[in-house]
């Protein structure tokens, strides 16, 4: 059947069963390919998106139950103000390698310092590790959070 | 234009090198204008460079990027000796295309030694022929002409033209030989040696389709690709209409696949083998479909192997005459018999996945007799060819377009995926895009192979290494060793001990095996450099020191091709141990400890030491690493250079702490990250690299970093617990005090 999302602030129709998880529906349905899959049972964190602001794993969320809530991907973190500075921190350090789980890992970012603007290693760890580099960038994913938060970086 | 690399015999990176350059090491590519290509008021100088009017200039990247960072660091040698900013330089990725641009793949951390010279005289060729369009234009010669930022000066006067308004006559001009060149002074390098961010960086972060799994093509259809658990198995039934009941999904059929399709000759990883397609209109209607299809697999002799039974089988081969001698030096039996302490230990480490985060996929479109593909793949060529074979067309039919891949490792050496994606969309009549489930992906890979070490070590009363033996039994594919197996006759400590015997067993195995980075080295290191930890203890002496000594006083050891730098490794096992603290080592606090290890691979000499705490019920807390390492004369990208090094290093940690692939009746276990566990954030630590520069030029870093990681972190672990950790992965219960 036919939904209508609130994706990036835009109202946009998705014709597919309820149980399409949000991720495909976005990929394959409405070309948002942001957000990545890597695992299909929020276990690695590359699918991440904001739904009213919180991290969640678009991988394991059905269409069908969405309804009217924010969905926020990575294309729309440049418009954000946090976004924003989180990936100019991402660019200023060079933080990927391959880049495939990064879209992820700043959506994940973002929602920390949203909620939590000078954060701790502990809240660093507690934010971030359900998010996996398999290239394992995380010196420097740990130094661009700490950047973008205006802390030292190591 | 040939190069001819001095390549060391490690013996699986050989492998990788066989099956990427059939024609031997070998680069061959043209440095002749392009014909036909000056459309558009652009000058092409030659594959790799063209020139704008405007003064942008495009750089090939030649090589599949897969994170090493590749696509930014070959153009940066280009564009040096070029003399153009970086600012104005667009890379673009090239198609594979062997004629134009010499081999294309992504192994054996091989771009920098191969590259180092040859594409720095790529740009020298193309500023030659500019500075020559200009003195044509100024009517006098080449040397009163200097380049600077892009422009050609005429000396005498001062006057200036733009590469861009030059770039155009060069048409007319025949390249110099690349040889006869005179490349820049290091101390005039403006791009070499800069930390630059990976050109696709702003892409990167904003999420923009720049992976194999974001490919869209018109009308394109996307497809699952059920196979059998046990390799090679073939499909004995499956309820194709079922699938075909889910809404959106347009065909299901049976593959045959390729016979030889488990062990393709001259092929790293899988051909086509045995399957079940579904094709629909989403990647999600594909997978319900296929969740449908209840397939029944063939029996097939591989269902008898597991995990278990390949460790009861390497205990009876120890209890047994080895197979085979590798290397006998000395008197091995005598000088243990005389040693004034011998140590006897059994080391054993799983197979592992590669784990690319970007499962495999493909992207294939035939029509009129042509396949286009597009894939994220690190070893374009043999997959055309094996696509080519597998199919019956000719491989100058097929188009390989190399799409960024979500990570590499080793894994996507194998083009088992873009065969699979050809003859699907072939049978489909459409574009398709292949993507396999996580699922697939750890349950269809060609493995790190496991193995089994059992070794005997002799010290003399001076506390010197004076005997070491090893039986190592591996795997056995046909009549040789599995793919990534095997063990060099010359892996170290021989050479360095007066009485070393090393030999070899074999297992038959029906599970592919292949190189997962830095093959064979990040199995070894943990054995021999744990080892020779064991032995340092026993002979009641400073690890770190044992290792010096163990190194002795030449600065080479060996002759061509097995030439050990001495000399280079004391020079970075002397540095880490500076770096960190090492000599104030026991002043850590009880449960604490440093571990060092080192190990030269891929031309690349690494020394490690880990910190460690081990609590009481056997935890394992990484809380620092040191690198010190030697890679030559020059970081040319320090950004990407750094990045590899410390990725590596926390890649050996993940695979020691966590990873092991187990077979349960000739299939794979595990299934997804929640029983195949990689290194997350809360278990990494930092870690802090040094580069030694020496006069020797460049070689890679994608790879020598990684295995003296684990065994510095196991004998940091012994430093820290008094237990000594001679199996992967390092579990809980092995460190329970």
């Amino acid at each position: 059947m036919a939904y209508t999302l609130n994706v990036n602030g835009k109202a946009l129709s998705a014709d597919v069963d309820g149980d399409t998880p949000l991720l495909w529906t976005l990929r394959d349905t409405l070309g948002i390919v942001g957000p990545k899959y890597g695992c299909g049972v929020s276990a690695c964190g590359a699918c991440t998106v904001h739904i009213d602001g919180q991290p969640m794993r678009s991988c394991s969320i059905p269409t069908g139950a969405v309804g009217a809530a924010k969905v926020t991907t990575i294309e729309a973190m440049a418009a954000d103000p946090v976004g924003k500075k989180v990936q100019q921190a991402w660019m200023d350090l060079d933080v990927a390698q391959c880049g495939y789980c990064q879209p992820g890992q700043i959506m994940s970012a973002t929602a920390l310092l949203a909620k939590t603007p000078k954060p701790t290693d502990a809240q660093i760890d507690a934010a971030m590790s359900g998010n996996i580099c398999r290239c394992a960038t995380y010196v420097r994913i740990r130094a661009a959070i700490k950047r973008a938060s205006g802390q030292k970086e190591a | 234009m040939t190069l001819h690399s001095k390549i060391l015999p490690e013996a699986n990176r050989r492998e990788v090198l066989a099956s990427v350059s059939a024609a031997g090491l070998t680069l061959a590519f043209t440095v002749a204008p392009k014909a036909n290509a000056q459309t558009a008021g652009v000058g092409a100088l030659n594959a790799f460079v063209r020139v704008a009017p405007d003064g942008m200039v495009t750089i090939m990247a030649k090589n599949p990027e897969v994170g090493q960072g590749i696509k930014t660091m070959l153009p940066m040698l280009i564009a040096e000796e070029l003399d153009v900013p970086w600012e104005k330089v667009r890379v673009e990725q090239a198609d594979n295309d062997p004629k134009a641009f010499g081999r294309q793949f992504a192994g054996g951390s091989m771009a920098t030694p191969l590259h180092w010279d040859e594409l720095r005289r790529v740009g020298a060729v193309a500023r030659a022929m500019l500075i020559q369009a200009a003195a044509t234009a100024w009517n006098c010669g080449p040397a009163d002409c200097a380049t600077d930022s892009g422009n050609v000066i005429h000396k005498p006067s001062g006057k200036k033209r733009t590469y861009g308004s030059l770039a155009l006559a060069c048409a007319n001009i025949t390249p110099p030989d690349p040889k006869s060149l005179t490349l820049k002074d290091a101390k005039a390098y403006r791009i070499i040696g800069k930390a630059t961010p990976q050109y696709d960086v702003a892409k990167i972060v904003t999420g923009a389709p720049l992976f194999g799994i974001d490919v869209q093509r018109p009308g394109m259809l996307y497809a699952t690709y059920a196979k059998a658990g046990v390799f090679g198995a073939k499909v004995a039934s499956a309820d194709l209409e079922a699938a075909k009941t889910v809404k959106g999904v347009r065909k299901a059929f049976v593959v045959e696949g390729d016979p030889n399709g488990l062990f393709p000759a001259g092929q790293l990883g899988q051909g086509l083998l045995p399957g079940v397609a579904v094709v629909a209109d989403t990647w999600w209607a594909a997978k319900k479909g296929r969740d449908k299809l209840k397939v029944k697999w063939a029996d097939h002799p591989t269902s008898s192997q597991s995990t278990k039974g390949f460790a009861e089988q390497a205990a009876q081969l120890h209890a047994g005459k080895p197979q085979k001698n590798a290397r006998n030096d000395g008197d091995v039996d005598a000088a243990l018999k005389g040693a004034a302490k011998t140590v006897e230990a059994a080391y054993a480490y799983p197979f592992i996945s590669h784990a690319t985060l970007e499962p495999q996929n493909c992207t294939a479109e035939f029509k009129d007799g042509k396949l286009e593909i597009w894939a994220p793949t690190q070893n374009p060529e043999p997959g055309r060819q094996l696509t080519a074979r597998t199919l019956g067309i000719k491989p100058e039919d097929i188009t390989i377009h190399m799409i960024r891949g979500g990570g590499g490792f080793g894994r996507r050496l194998a083009n088992d995926y873009m065969v699979e994606a050809a003859w699907i969309a072939r049978e489909t009549g459409a574009p398709v895009k292949l993507l396999w489930t996580r699922e697939d992906d750890m349950a269809h890979d060609q493995y790190r192979p496991g193995g089994f070490h059992f070794l005997k070590g002799g010290v003399d009363a001076q506390g010197n290494l004076i005997a070491l033996q090893d039986h190592f039994v591996t795997y056995q594919v046909g009549q040789g060793v599995a793919p990534s197996a095997g063990m060099a006759a010359n892996e170290y400590p021989a050479g360095f001990v007066p009485n070393v015997r090393y030999d070899t067993s074999m297992i038959p195995i029906g599970i592919p095996t292949g190189p997962l980075r830095a093959p064979g080295s990040n199995a070894l290191a943990f054995v021999f450099q744990s080892f020779i930890d064991e032995m340092a203890h026993a002979a009641g002496q400073d690890p770190l020191a044992f290792q010096l000594k163990l190194l002795g006083d030449k600065d080479v050891v060996g002759n061509p091709p097995s030439r050990y730098g001495a000399g280079r490794m004391r020079a970075v096992l002397t540095a880490v141990g500076e770096m960190s603290g090492w000599a104030d080592r026991g002043k850590l606090p009880k449960g604490e400890g440093l571990g060092v290890a080192h190990y030269y691979s891929h031309q690349g000499y690494f020394a490690e030491v880990a910190h460690v705490a081990v609590a009481t019920d056997g935890a394992v807390k990484v809380k620092k690493v040191w690198v010190a390492c030697d890679v030559g004369s020059t970081i040319i990208n320090p950004h990407g250079a750094i990045n590899q090094v410390q990725g590596s290093v926390l890649d050996g940690l993940s695979a020691a702490l966590h990873q092991s692939i187990t077979i349960e009746n000739g299939a794979v276990k595990e299934r997804n990250f929640t029983d195949y566990r990689l290194l997350r954030m809360s278990e990494s630590c930092p870690v802090e690299v040094k580069f030694l520069k020496t006069d020797f030029p460049p070689t890679g870093l994608g790879e020598p970093a990684l295995p003296p990681a684990i065994p510095a972190l196991a004998n940091a672990i012994f430093a820290a617990s008094g237990k000594r950790v001679r199996s992967l992965p390092i579990t809980k219960d092995m460190l329970k005090a």
